[in-house]
């Protein structure tokens, strides 16, 4: 109830912002910063709960993405069509990539899931119809009322997205599915002799987070008025997704809230004060820090501070 | 006689060149005391692997309970009535003890977690594990972590219950300890296959004992005629 109850007042508070006469500017940022919290939320579903490291966001978001553009440029589908069926594409994407990388483990599932980024970049970019590897310039339709701008608009979309992917999440980390998911963290042999399927229940987490990450990728080109292959399929999403979720904590839905709003927040601060290339230096020494002085993330220091043992 | 409970006809299990079975063929009766020895490597551990299913064995069939699991996943296996314990304890680590029985009495008895805490509950006090229900598992002693692994696979109401070297590594008296537990899960109508090296425990708890080597059943027998079977010597004494 208190969860839902925070939901509504983030999402009252977010659309009010969209309608006040906030700088243009503030959503522009605000945006990508929501992005980073569906996307570290969805990672967080498959590489956190069941502890299979996926590389792969960016494929996922490409895929949502890719997606929207087509349907866009087809039948001029609108934003919310465009983002469902993006989730779609990344559910399928999930499944199949799920069934055919799953019986791998550790660093070798990992490196099969860049394997899949480097693949669907590749079909991007021998795609004619959606611009190949020069891209497509995209004309955003009229923004729908009562929205003064596009941006506005795709930032409030962003904040309900958020809602829903941590709502997801937070149920499937309290439900049964979430214990065994844990279990088959722990030791996948020891989960099935317990009665887990545990390959059952990897693809749910793959096919969950996959809908996820491409849902959180659909609205970007519209939010670019741009799409190109090189940005879209870009590995950087990989480890903002997952440096959220380390840096947040992992085993809780709250951690990659937490570790996203931190990390792209510092992220858009840097970019803007310093420049963009000192910000993925920033990355880099935060995730080191946090795997080797705080490897349960910020909600690991906050559990600790609250029980001193 | 009535049917058996368990049957593996024929199981042959290779590692690459290595033969880690062949043609394994045994019988255990429900309700019985079952005793596997052999000495290191002889494959009992790789024979319980492919009753419970983690392996998958290329010739042979295990019918229990009067149907054929020989395709099923582990997974299946367990809802069916087989519980196993592991060699190396595998507690999920990041879970309380409790938890860590919630995980069968959720996913194999789909018990609600009210249900199955009472019941976890009942389980631990019988194993003298209820003190540390609440502490993660990460945390237990050995001795503590194998009566875990029992634990646990009592939660999933097993019909069987495979203990993989329960006792290894443990001292007299925390043998004697599990024993105990064992002979009393016993008492309960489950059926245990017990893989020892400790034979002081196997000939102590065992009706029936098959003896193991390279793969092979050398011979069968009450735990006092296995002894002395010269099969046996030769195989744990060699020459």
């Amino acid at each position: 109830m208190k969860f839902w109850i925070g939901a509504a007042v983030f999402l009252v508070v977010a659309i009010g912002f969209a309608l006040s006469p906030v700088n243009e500017y503030f959503f522009f940022a605000a945006y990508v910063i929501l992005t980073a919290v569906v996307l570290a939320t969805a990672w967080n579903i498959l590489g956190g709960y069941a502890g299979y490291v996926n590389f792969g966001p960016p494929a996922f978001i490409g895929v949502g993405a890719y997606t929207a553009v087509v349907l866009f440029k087809a039948i001029g589908a609108p934003l919310v069509v465009q983002i469902l069926a993006g989730a779609a594409m990344g559910a399928l994407l999930g499944l199949g990539v799920g069934l055919l990388t799953l019986r791998l483990r550790g660093i070798f599932f990992a490196i099969a899931t860049v394997a899949v980024v480097f693949i669907m970049e590749t079909l991007a970019i021998n795609w004619r119809y959606v611009g190949g590897a020069t891209g497509l310039q995209l004309q955003r339709p009229e923004v729908m009322a009562p929205f003064t701008s596009y941006t506005r608009m795709l930032f409030a979309v962003m904040a309900i997205m958020a809602v829903v992917s941590v709502a997801v999440a937070r149920y499937v980390q309290g439900s049964w599915i979430g214990r065994g998911l844990r279990a088959l963290r722990d030791s996948e042999e020891a989960a099935e002799a317990n009665g887990v399927p545990t390959l059952k229940l990897k693809l749910f987490a793959c096919v969950v987070s996959g809908a996820l990450l491409a849902a959180g990728g659909a609205p970007m080109p519209m939010y670019l008025s741009f799409i190109e292959p090189a940005s879209t399929f870009n590995l950087a999403y990989t480890v903002s997704s997952l440096g959220g979720a380390i840096i947040g904590g992992m085993s809780h839905w709250g951690g990659p809230i937490i570790g996203a709003l931190i990390l792209s927040t510092l992220q858009q601060i840097i970019t803007v004060t310093i420049s963009g290339e000192v910000n993925v230096l920033i990355v880099g020494v935060l995730l080191v820090l946090f795997v080797v002085l705080a490897p349960e993330g910020v909600m690991g220091l906050f559990k600790r501070w609250l029980k001193p043992s | 006689m009535a049917e058996a409970l368990l049957k593996v006809n024929g199981v042959s299990k290779h590692f690459g060149g290595f033969t880690a079975l062949s043609g394994v063929t045994v019988e255990i009766a429900r309700g019985e005391r079952f005793g596997l020895i052999g000495p290191n490597g002889s494959g009992k551990t790789t024979l319980i692997n492919c009753i419970s299913g983690l392996l998958r064995n290329e010739a042979g069939r295990i019918v229990f309970d009067g149907r054929d699991v020989t395709p099923l996943a582990p997974h299946q296996r367990t809802r069916l009535g087989i519980a196993r314990s592991f060699q190396v304890p595998r507690p999920f680590h990041t879970m309380t003890v409790l938890e860590n029985l919630l995980v069968p009495s959720a996913y194999v008895v789909h018990l609600s977690d009210a249900e199955g805490t009472d019941k976890a509950m009942d389980i631990l006090k019988g194993m003298g594990l209820a003190p540390k229900a609440h502490q993660h598992a990460a945390q237990l002693s050995q001795v503590e972590l194998r009566k875990l692994e029992l634990a646990r696979a009592m939660a999933a109401n097993p019909k069987l219950l495979i203990s993989d070297e329960a006792m290894a590594g443990l001292s007299g008296a925390e043998v004697d300890e599990v024993l105990a537990i064992l002979f009393r899960l016993n008492e309960a109508g489950i059926t245990i296959i017990m893989i020892e090296h400790i034979m002081q425990a196997v000939m102590r708890f065992s009706q029936r004992v098959v003896c193991l080597d390279a793969g092979k059943i050398i011979c069968e027998g009450t735990p006092q005629s296995i002894v002395q079977h010269p099969e046996v010597q030769r195989a744990y004494l060699g020459a």
